[in-house]
Parts: structure tokens; sequence; C-alpha cells
């Protein structure tokens, strides 16, 4: 199946994606990578708010290359989300709905992802050109001193995504790879 | 003697980082090509299709054909009848700084492991040097991702381990890692020599063009042996299932002690880049 959301979204617009089903993004969606992930944990341990707003919000763990004079942006695919890891499920029981990256989730992630009814969604890693093409705008929104790792808010239209994790403890990751292989036999 | 400037050097390096980054090499593009052709599993079939695209997408918006420019590692090979007019490992720095710059290629290195301050123009290179007879400059710059870096990994099995033993760390490598380094990879096996040894002999293996056969038939079985264990593991492109999970294979050896027997899988992407000039 192939869903087309807009972000922010809600527990309703996610409850029917399965793992392996295609996702059409539209809307906003923020940056943020390891070193933005920690700063973020700071601001809230102070009592902070955080950079954005996170209800039904959706992240994408990516550093772009930097945009030529003219440009959107660079070169946009995901990076390796299990860096992430340690700091997601404070996050996604903050509302946080949409994770984007891409590589093998932590249980304590899975667990959060059913917990709270969000999904996690694989950009196509090493697709960098690909992925920028949905990119229609972009501004930081803080933290310029982390370079490729600030946090920036961008505006897609249509980025083409894979569910991998679903609110049901689906896992594609495990399913995918186990179908092809039951289809040997 | 013959003398090769310090600058034509920062000239040649400051190219080849841009090309590596925005053209892949001809034989990893025919071996993703292939690959495409011969995935029986729809899902991955059009995965592949895509990573194609996003080739074609980066020549087209000019540019690089993933984010992650990677760390820039230079292999030098200098002919000992060739002088450097200048600093050498300064020149090829330089090259990287003028590279990354102009080619709008993301600087991805920090200064320090744990202190983690970036050093804003992706210097320094990781150079590796080696002296060869004659009085040409070979310079190749391989940029890496770390996606895939990180999934590399290194064992000193004992000498009764045998190749069996080889084989099950190879193929547990690919396995343990799973869709984080951006399958299909393509991995550089070296076995043998020392601790440090055996890690640069699979980094260096990962230079060896995806159609060109290992010049030792027995590791040419070898590589064909682990080539048909790994894509028979179902992982698949990006990790969402399919047979191709293993876009190629070398295995550079050295000499080892008596006691022991190393082994390092240097795991690269379906994005492994190269480009050589020759001074």
């Amino acid at each position: 199946m192939q869903y087309r959301l807009t972000t922010p979204v809600t527990r309703e617009d996610l409850a029917p994606l399965r793992a392996g089903d295609t996702v059409l993004l539209s809307g906003v969606v923020y940056t943020a990578r390891d070193a933005a992930h920690k700063r973020m944990m700071e601001l809230l341990d102070a009592g902070k708010e955080l950079p954005f707003p996170v209800e039904g919000s959706a992240l994408y763990y990516v550093g772009p290359t930097p945009e030529r004079p003219g440009e959107v942006i660079g070169s946009a695919g995901p990076t390796t989300s299990g860096r992430m890891d340690a700091y997601s499920p404070r996050l996604l029981d903050l509302g946080q709905a949409i994770m984007i990256g891409k590589g093998a989730r932590s249980q304590a992630v899975k667990d959060a992802v059913v917990k709270n009814g969000a999904v996690y969604l694989a950009a196509l890693g090493g697709a960098g050109a690909l992925m920028a093409a949905s990119v229609k705008k972009l501004e930081i929104v803080c933290w310029e001193d982390l370079g490729c790792e600030a946090v920036r808010r961008l505006e897609v239209e249509d980025m083409p995504l894979t569910v991998i994790l679903d609110t049901q403890g689906g896992d594609l990751y495990q399913s995918g790879p186990a179908a092809y292989l039951a289809s040997l036999n | 003697m013959r003398t090769i400037s310090a600058a034509a050097m920062t000239d040649a390096v400051a190219r080849l980082c841009v090309r590596a980054n925005t053209v892949l090499p001809e034989d990893v593009d025919c071996a993703l090509e292939r690959a495409y052709f011969t995935e029986p599993w729809p899902l991955a079939q059009e995965t592949l299709d895509l990573l194609r695209r996003n080739q074609s997408q980066a020549w087209e918006r000019k540019l690089p054909i993933c984010q992650d420019t990677g760390m820039a590692c230079v292999f030098v090979e200098l002919g000992q009848e060739v002088h450097i007019d200048g600093n050498f490992e300064q020149a090829i720095h330089e090259g990287v700084r003028r590279g990354y710059g102009e080619g709008y290629l993301r600087k991805s290195i920090v200064a320090d492991p744990l202190r983690r301050v970036n050093t804003e123009d992706n210097t320094p290179a990781a150079i590796t040097v080696r002296i060869v007879p004659g009085d040409k400059c070979v310079l190749t710059v391989a940029p890496k991702g770390f996606g895939s870096e990180n999934m590399s990994r290194l064992a000193m099995l004992k000498p009764a381990d045998g190749v069996e033993g080889v084989k099950k760390f190879v193929v547990d490598t690919v396995r343990l890692a799973g869709p984080n380094p951006c399958p299909p990879v393509v991995l550089g096996v070296g076995i043998g020599g020392s601790f440090d040894k055996v890690a640069a002999l699979a980094k260096h293996a990962l230079l060896r063009p995806l159609d060109e056969e290992n010049p030792d038939p027995f590791y040419e079985a070898l590589e064909d042996e682990l080539l048909e264990e790994i894509n028979a593991l179902g992982i698949g492109p990006q990790g969402f299932g399919g047979k191709t999970t293993c876009l190629g294979l070398a295995i550079e050896t050295a000499p080892t002690h008596v006691a022991g027997l190393p082994v390092a899988v240097n795991v690269s992407c379906h994005v492994t880049r190269r480009a050589t000039e020759v001074l």
C-alpha cells in the first residue's frame, strides 16, 4: 500500500500503516542527528522547550551537503538511525510521531513506537540526490555551530519513504528478508 | 630523478575529491546494473532501480551521490625516482580542503575523537603511501562514508579456525550489519599480516575494481564462495529483503605469524567511491 501523509500527523493517520508500505510525505520535517539530539535532551533536562513543535512532528536524521548557490539543499540521504536510539523514546513519549532514517533500531525504540502509535520510516540510504529532490524549502532553526548537524526546518513534497516499524510491532528489517527467503522454498 | 610540484598534487587531489563524490566508478555502476537485471524479488528490484536513478539525479543536479562525502582516504603510489617540490602531506591536505570546499561536499571530520570539534574543511586526509619503482605518482581518492565504516570488524582468529573460521567471520559481519551499511555492500577483506596490517589490507582491497579477478585461483574461489553465502542471507537492498546483499568482495592477504590468523572486513556500501590520476 502507498499512503500520502502531511505533517503534523495524528495517531489515526499512522494507525493503518504496515511495515513494507510506502509513504509519500509532505509538509514540515525537522532535521536532527546525534549532536542535536544530545542538545535537545539537555534542554528537556533543564525544563526548557524544544526548538520545534514536537506534537505530531517528523524528524529526519540527515546531515546534508552544503547547498550550491541558488539551490534549496545539497545531497540529503539518511544517516544511521541507531545512533539516535538513546534519545528517541523520550521524544516519542513527548509526541514526536515520525522518525526518518535508515538501519536497525533498539528494542526500547520499537517498544516506544508501539506504545505511542508512532512510526519509523526509511529514506533511501546512499541516495542523497534522489532524497534532495523532494525538499522545497530549507531554513536553519538553531545550533548553526553544528554545521551539517544543525537543526533545519525542511518543507518537503512527496518525500518517498518506506515503513520499517509500524504501530503494531511490525519490522520490515525482520519480515522483508524472511518473506524473500520463504519465497525460495 | 623527476620533479613533481606539490601544487600539481594539490590540484589533482582537489579534482579527485569532487569526481569521486559525484560519479560512481564504472565497475560499481555495472555491478548495480547487473544486480538490477538478476534480482528476482520485486521490492528489491524497485529499490535497486531507485539507487540507479539516484546516480542520474546526482549527475543532472551536480550533487554528491551520497550526503556522507566521507573521510578523504588518499592512497599514493609514489615512484622512488620522484622528488616532490614542496611539502608532500600538506599538498594532499590542501587538495582535500579545496576539493571539499569548491565541490560543496560535506565536512565530516572532527579534530579529536572525544572532544569532537569539526575541522570545517574535511581535513586531515587519511593518507596511505607506498613507495614503488619508477618516476610516476599515482593518486587515488576513495572517500569513505561511516555508515558502512562503522559496521567493519577485525578478529585475531586462531590458525585452527582456518578457512571456515574466516568465512564465518566475514558472513557474520554482513549479517550483524543488516540494513545499517546501506546494502548492497562491497567488502574489502584482509587476511594475515598483523593487527594493524590486516586492517590496511581490508581497506586497500576496496580499491580493486569489482570486475577484476583475484590473481590467486585459491582466493578467487574463496571470494566466489563468500559472495554466494552472503547473497543467500536475504538482507537485500537497503535491508528490505532480496537476493542482492553484496555487489562484490575482494580479498588481500599477507604473510602472518605461526601463532595467528588475523582477519578484517572493511564494509563499504553501494556508493563505493574511488577516483585515480597519474602524475
